[in-house]
C-alpha cells in the first residue's frame, strides 16, 4: 500500500480496522476526538458499530460486554476519561476479556489542560484500578508506531485474554505524518470458545465472564493464575519472542551517557544524542516501546558500560523510578522532566545533558 | 405417586406455601432438615387440587405438583 | 392412575439452591425468567447480566451464558454485548440500588438509544447485600441502616420512580410495573416478563418490568407480613401498571 499522510489519531482508527476491529464505544475528550469521529465514519462502511456512550464509564463496560461476547473491540479516551475508565479496566483484567484501550495523554492532575503530557506513567504501568493486576502497556513514537501498535495491540490482547494500553499523547495525536498502512486482516467474532454466545459445536456447557471469586481461596488462585500469566508476558517481552519490540536502543554500545525517554520525548531525544555527538559527548538513547512489561534488562546491561542515565519526561518524573529499579543504584539516574502540558526543548535538554556531564 | 413432592434440602422453611394454601393443607413438618429448618409438608393430600399456588409461589421452586389424569 | 406434571422447575434454571434469605423474591422472579425464556425457545442464545447486589450470583442460577457486571453498569455490559451478538437474546437483572442509583445513566442512556434489550428491575425500596442501607427508592419515613431516623425528605428527597422516567423516553416499547405479592399478581409479573422477553425476540427494542418485591430480611418481617407490608405501604408510592406498550404487546396477548 502507498503512504498517506494521517494524523495519529485517524492512524489508529483505521489501523483498527485493518486490525478486524469492528467495535468502537468512547465518549469525547480533547486531544483524542478525531479517533472517535474518524471511526463514526468508518465503522459503517465496513458493518461495524460505533457507540456514543453516554460517559467513560459506561463506555469501558460496553467494551467489557462486546468483549466479552467475543468482538475485536476498542476504546479510546484522554488522561481525565482513562482515570473513570479504571473500574471497567479493573473487571476486564480480572475476568480476562481482551480489548485495546488508547490514551492520548493531556496535563492532570485533575481538568488539567489540553495540551500533551506524560503524566499517566504510573496509572498505565501499576494497573490503575484496583486489585492485583496488569495491563500490557505499547508506547508509540510516530504516526506509524500508532497503527503498527494498534495492530500488536489486538493479537497481544487476544493471545494473553488481557487489557492493552496504547499509552500516546497529544502530540502524536495531532501530529500528521506519511503512514503504511498494512493489508487488512479477518478477525471472526466466533473465533473464542470461552466467549459469551460461542457457537461451535465443541461447546459443552454454558460460559461465564466474571471476576468475582467470593471464596478466598479460590480469589488467590485466580490472582496467582493471572500473576502467572503475566510472568509469561515479562519474559516474552524481555528474553522471548518480543524482546526487540519492547525496546529501541540508539547509539549505546560507546555511550557514557545515556539518554531515556519513551514516546514523543524518544523523538527529541534522537536529536539531543546527535547534538551531542557533534559535540563529542558519547550519548546514547533507550527507548521503552513498551512500559509494561519494563524493559529491565537493556538497563541491567547498561549499567556496566555507561557512567550515567539521565531520564526525561513531560512529567514530574514518573517513569524514572522504573529505571532506577533496573539500574538498581549501579549508576547514577538522573531526571528531566517538564509538565502541565509543556514539551521540553532539545536545547534544554541539551542543556541538562551538559550540566551532568560537564559538572564545571 | 403424590400430587405434592417437596425437595426438602431446598425449603428454607420461609412459610410462604403455608400462608398461600388456599385449602390450609399445609403446615410445618416436625422434624428438621439437615439445614436446621423445617420444611412445609403436606396434611391432607387427597384435599390436594394441585392448582399449584404453593408451588408458584415457593421462592426455592423445591415444589412440584402433579394432578391426577382422568 | 397416571400422574400428570402440572408445575416444576423450567429447564433453564439450574440445579443449583439459591443462596438467598428465606422467602426472599430473586427465586421467583428467576424462575419467571426461566420460564419466560424457556416458553420462547431462546435458551441457546440467551445471555444474561448479573448485577452488583443480592443478585450478584444470578449466574449460578441458570443454564445459559452470563456475565456479570460492575455495580450498576449492567445496562452498558448488555448493549456490548447485543450490539456484538445481536441475534443473542440478552438481558439484565438488577435490584434499586444497582438500578436506581449507581448505574442510573446507564439505563436511562440504554433505554434512550432503545437497545434491543430486555430490563428486570427487582425494587425492594433497600439495599440488600451491604445489610440493609437506604434506596433511592426507600419510603419516606423508611427506616434502615443509613436511615436510622426514617428516610427525610428534606435531606434524601423523595422515592425515585424509575418506571415514570424511563416511560417519558421515546425509545422504550414496554415499561411496566408489577409485583409478585399473591398469586395472582405473580401471574400477571409471568406475563410482563414474557412480554418483555418477546418483544426482543421479534427485534421491537427496549422493554423493560420493575418487580416491586420485599425484604424479609432488612425489612425485619416475615415473608408472609412482608408482603402484606409491601401491599399496604410501597404499592400506594409504586403503583402497579403499564406505563408503556409501544406494539400493544398486553392486548395481543
Amino acid at each position: 500500500m502507498a503512504k498517506v499522510l494521517m494524523k495519529g489519531n485517524e492512524a489508529i482508527g483505521e489501523a483498527a480496522v485493518l486490525a478486524g476491529c469492528r467495535y468502537y464505544f468512547g465518549y469525547p475528550i480533547t486531544p483524542q476526538s478525531e479517533l472517535p469521529a474518524y471511526l463514526a465514519r468508518r465503522l459503517p462502511e465496513v458493518d461495524g458499530v460505533f457507540v456514543q456512550a453516554e460517559s467513560e464509564v459506561a463506555a469501558i463496560n460496553m467494551v467489557y460486554g462486546a468483549g466479552s461476547a467475543g468482538a475485536r473491540v476498542m476504546t479510546s479516551s484522554s488522561s481525565p476519561g482513562i482515570s473513570l475508565k479504571q473500574e471497567g479496566i479493573s473487571y476486564i483484567a480480572g475476568a480476562e476479556v481482551p480489548c485495546l484501550i488508547v490514551n492520548v495523554m493531556r496535563g492532570g492532575p485533575g481538568l488539567g489542560n489540553i495540551a500533551p503530557a506524560q503524566s499517566d506513567y504510573w496509572q498505565a504501568t501499576r494497573g490503575g484500578g484496583h486489585g492485583d493486576y496488569r495491563t500490557i502497556v505499547l508506547a508509540p513514537n510516530s504516526v506509524q508506531e500508532m497503527a503498527d501498535m494498534t495492530i500488536a495491540g489486538f493479537e497481544f490482547a487476544d493471545r494473553f485474554r488481557n487489557p492493552v494500553l496504547l499509552l500516546s499523547d497529544g502530540v502524536l495525536g495531532q501530529m500528521m505524518e506519511p503512514v503504511n498502512l498494512p493489508e487488512p486482516r479477518d478477525y471472526d467474532v466466533n473465533s473464542k470458545k470461552w466467549a459469551l454466545g460461542y457457537k461451535g459445536s465443541d461447546k459443552t456447557e454454558r460460559n461465564l465472564c466474571s471476576s468475582i471469586f467470593l471464596d478466598q481461596d479460590e480469589l488467590e488462585e485466580h490472582n496467582w493464575h493471572l500473576y502467572q500469566k503475566y510472568q509469561v508476558v515479562t519474559d516474552l517481552f524481555s528474553k522471548g519472542e518480543f524482546k526487540d519490540f519492547a525496546v529501541e536502543e540508539h547509539l549505546c554500545d560507546d555511550a557514557e551517557i545515556i539518554l531515556v525517554g519513551y514516546g514523543i520525548i524518544s523523538r527529541i531525544l534522537k536529536t539531543v544524542v546527535e547534538k551531542c555527538r557533534k559535540r563529542g559527548i558519547k550519548a546514547g538513547m533507550v527507548r521503552p516501546k513498551v512500559l509494561w512489561p519494563f524493559p529491565t534488562g537493556v538497563f541491567e546491561r547498561l549499567a556496566k558500560t555507561a557512567s550515567q542515565f539521565l531520564v526525561v519526561e513531560m512529567s514530574c518524573g514518573q517513569m524514572v523510578e522504573d529505571v532506577k529499579l533496573s539500574v538498581d543504584g549501579k549508576k547514577p539516574v538522573f531526571f528531566f522532566g517538564r509538565t502541565g502540558g509543556t514539551v521540553p526543548s532539545d536545547f534544554e535538554i541539551l542543556n541538562e545533558v551538559d550540566k551532568l556531564v560537564r559538572p564545571d | 405417586m403424590s400430587k405434592w413432592v417437596i425437595n426438602e434440602s431446598l425449603c428454607k422453611g420461609c412459610g410462604l406455601c403455608i400462608a398461600r394454601c388456599p385449602l390450609k393443607i399445609l403446615a410445618y413438618a416436625d422434624h428438621l432438615t439437615p439445614k436446621g429448618v423445617y420444611p412445609a409438608a403436606i396434611t391432607d393430600e387427597s384435599k390436594c387440587t394441585s392448582c399449584a399456588i404453593c408451588a408458584r409461589s415457593c421462592p426455592e421452586v423445591a415444589i412440584e405438583i402433579y394432578k391426577e389424569e382422568k | 392412575m397416571t400422574m400428570k406434571k402440572v408445575f416444576s422447575r423450567p429447564a433453564s434454571l439450574s440445579k443449583t439452591p439459591f443462596h438467598y434469605c428465606p422467602g426472599c423474591d430473586h427465586g421467583v422472579i428467576h424462575r419467571l425468567v426461566a420460564e419466560a425464556i424457556d416458553e420462547l425457545e431462546v435458551a441457546d442464545r440467551t445471555i444474561g447480566v448479573a448485577p452488583v447486589g443480592c443478585s450478584v450470583f444470578a449466574y449460578d442460577y441458570f443454564n445459559f451464558d452470563f456475565n456479570q457486571a460492575p455495580h450498576g453498569r449492567a445496562p452498558a455490559v448488555a448493549t456490548g454485548i447485543k450490539r456484538t451478538r445481536p441475534e443473542s437474546i440478552v438481558f439484565t437483572y438488577q435490584g434499586d440500588g444497582d438500578l436506581a442509583a449507581i448505574g442510573t445513566a446507564e439505563i436511562i442512556h440504554a433505554a434512550n438509544r432503545g437497545e434491543n434489550m430486555t430490563v428486570v428491575f427487582v425494587n425492594n425500596a433497600i439495599y440488600g447485600m451491604t445489610g440493609g442501607q437506604m434506596a433511592p427508592t426507600s419510603l419516606i419515613g423508611m427506616k434502615t441502616q443509613t436511615s436510622p431516623y426514617g428516610r427525610d425528605a428534606a435531606t434524601a428527597g423523595h422515592p425515585i420512580h424509575m418506571s415514570e422516567m424511563i416511560a417519558t423516553l421515546e425509545s422504550p416499547v414496554y415499561v411496566t410495573r408489577v409485583t409478585i405479592n399473591n398469586v395472582a399478581n405473580l401471574m400477571k409479573a409471568k406475563k410482563a416478563i414474557l412480554n418483555a422477553f418477546k418483544l426482543q425476540k421479534e427485534g421491537k427494542g427496549f422493554a423493560f418490568v420493575e418487580v416491586v418485591a420485599i425484604c424479609p430480611t432488612n425489612w425485619g418481617k416475615k415473608p408472609a407480613d412482608a408482603h402484606k407490608w409491601l401491599t399496604e405501604n410501597m404499592l400506594p408510592v409504586f403503583p402497579l401498571g403499564t406505563f408503556k406498550d409501544t406494539h400493544g404487546v398486553e392486548k395481543a396477548a
